[in-house]
């Protein structure tokens, strides 16, 4: 019921967001303007698809990286994994900007997963009986990596770069270069082949212990995947916050933590919020833009305390 | 069998356990009793590859703990911790799923949803089958991590103090659910008790454990007198044999 629910409404906003925006298009014009044709096929359908590959697999990234390190309140592009990709990418544009952009990418992501291995160590010397504090040392980690990368940017002076990486948005989407992302769609549906495995990670590495999972390297294919798709995305549309966030937990609190029937859900509730975020920050001060991440804070923000403060059902 | 040779366990300087050497026959309910602090869950953790081994060998009939694979072992022995509060947020036939990993490794079979099923049956946790964890009582919730352990359909089964949070007709039905898996169905069951009433009850031997040592073994008749509880844990109570029983006063 609620899955049909929610891919009728990505659906539906998959089509809308082909028609909304600064150029007009209309769903008639397909049929008799060449110009039409041509804007939906190199601006408005790249755009779509790059928003609902990235809210899917953010999501889905939220929800794994909250299972490895045992806490809710933590995501990979506040708690470090977001800025070591910028870094990464940073410093191949400085040092090595002639190398083909696939090996940027892959030292992008190298660094990505060194940068949350770090956090990972990090919060295991913490106290588990303060979840709160998990979710603050990840954020301090984030910003001092946040500084470091702004500082060699500004030393590279590559600040405007630095402007594309940090703060995430569709506008610049293209056909030709969003592709990237796809690679990041394949490591999502990959990833859900060891929902069970992260579902397991999540009980405690005694649970799989006993189940006879190797934990460390189950972690370390958790955080892998982690990595490449916050690589990716940072520098295919830029860093957007709170969606590896908001989506899980309002996908747990809903329908509860196995995610071999909870991740596809998690992926398509991702979509279809940063979607609708999307298409929102389009028409909301039409003719001009609102960051897809700013819209996103407020509606992701409103739909988790209208679920914290819904009645509870008993399931 | 599960023979335990000369393990040693230190946490940092301290000796944890101390020269443990212990056989375990194949089939029947042993049970674990002893202080708080005398080791037991340790030495249980260290039979499950919980924690790696320091000194010493521990081994489950042909297979060597910490050497074999450790799926391998998962299919030959599954362990319940002592309960922790952390409830995952899973419904109970969910929860007791997971127990069939070690076997469908994500891809669960008509066979795997068969056994749960057995499992839900066996332990009384049909009518909260779709109950989400965290709305369960403390013992509903024991009773469903007991289950999920069942499920695992192991040879051997650890249980750690698994009849805290139960109330009694909880706990005699899971004593007998355990007697009839060791009696009919060829399971060996190693139980950590802390009512000697329980152990005298429903257990085949009886281990006593204390400061990290081994230090009485025996049939309930053996171990159950007044000198060795005594002795083990530092307070008298008197021991009553009604009927060819033992029972304890409390
Ligand atoms: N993480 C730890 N750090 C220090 N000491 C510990 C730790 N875990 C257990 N101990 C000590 O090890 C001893 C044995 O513990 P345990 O095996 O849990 O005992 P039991 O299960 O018999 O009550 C206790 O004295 C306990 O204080
Ligand atoms: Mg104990």
């Amino acid at each position: 019921m609620i899955r049909v629910t929610l891919i009728l409404t990505l659906a539906l906003l998959a089509v809308l967001s082909l028609f909304v925006g600064v150029a007009d298009l209309s769903p008639s014009a397909l049929f008799y303007d060449r110009a039409a044709l041509d804007l939906l096929w190199t601006s408005r359908g790249p755009r779509t698809v790059a928003v609902i590959i990235t809210g899917g697999t953010l999501a889905v990234s939220g929800t794994i990286m909250q299972m490895i390190v045992r806490n809710r309140f933590v995501e990979p592009m506040t708690a470090g994994t977001g800025q070591g990709a910028a870094l990464g990418i940073l410093l191949v544009t400085v040092f090595m900007p002639s190398m083909p952009i696939l090996m940027k990418m892959g030292i992008a992501s190298a660094v990505a997963l060194a940068t949350s291995v770090i956090f990972l160590v990090i919060v295991n010397r913490l106290p588990p009986t303060q979840p709160m504090l998990v979710s603050l040392v990840g954020m301090i980690y984030g910003g001092i990596l946040g500084a470091c990368v702004l500082f060699f940017a500004y030393q590279a002076d590559l600040l405007q770069y630095i402007d594309i990486w940090m703060n995430g948005e569709f506008s610049g989407v293209l056909q030709g270069r969003y592709e990237l992302l796809w690679i990041a769609a394949a490591v999502g549906i990959l990833s859900y082949l060891a929902a069970d495995q992260f579902a397991i990670v999540g009980m405690g590495r005694t649970v799989s212990t006993n189940l006879g999972l190797n934990y460390t390297q189950v972690v370390i294919i958790g955080l892998l995947s982690i990595a490449i798709v916050t690589a990716l995305t940072v520098v295919t549309v830029g860093m957007i916050p709170f969606v590896g966030l908001v989506v899980p937990n309002i996908v747990s609190r809903l329908s509860g933590d196995n995610l071999r029937a909870t991740l596809p859900l998690t992926a398509v509730s991702g979509a279809a919020l940063v979607l609708a975020s999307d298409i929102l920050g389009r028409v909301l001060r039409y003719p001009y833009e609102i960051p897809v991440g700013s819209v996103f804070g407020v509606l992701g923000a409103v739909v988790f305390l209208w679920l914290l403060y819904a009645p509870r059902r008993h399931v | 069998m599960i023979v335990i040779s000369d393990v040693d366990y230190f946490i940092g300087p301290v000796k944890i356990l101390d020269g443990v050497n212990l056989e375990l026959p194949k089939g029947g309910i042993s049970a674990l009793i002893g202080p708080n602090g005398a080791g037991k869950s340790t030495l249980l953790s260290l039979i499950a590859r919980l924690m790696p081994l320091q000194a010493g060998t521990i081994t489950v009939d042909d297979l060597t703990v910490g050497a074999c694979p450790n799926n391998t072992l998962a299919r030959r022995l599954a362990i319940l911790p002592q309960a922790s509060d952390a409830a995952p947020l899973l419904t109970v036939r969910e929860l007791v799923g997971f127990g069939r990993y070690p076997y469908h490794k994500g891809r669960p079979t008509p066979d795997d949803h068969a056994k749960v099923e057995d499992a839900l049956e066996a332990f009384g946790l049909v009518p909260f089958a779709d109950r989400r964890l965290d709305t369960l009582s403390g013992g509903q919730r024991q009773r469903a991590q007991v289950a999920m352990t069942y499920a695992q359909d192991t040879g051997y089964i650890l249980l750690d103090e698994p009849l805290n949070n139960l109330d009694i007709a909880a706990s005699r039905s899971l004593m007998r659910v355990l007697r009839e898996l060791a009696a009919a169905h060829d399971r060996t069951i190693v139980i950590v008790l802390h009512d000697i009433n329980y152990a005298a009850a429903y257990a085949d031997l009886i281990v006593a454990m204390k400061g990290g040592k081994i230090v009485a073994k025996g049939t309930p008749d053996e171990i159950v007198t007044e000198d060795i509880l005594k002795e083990v844990f530092d307070t008298d109570p008197k021991v009553h044999r009604i009927d060819g029983k033992v029972m304890i006063e409390v």
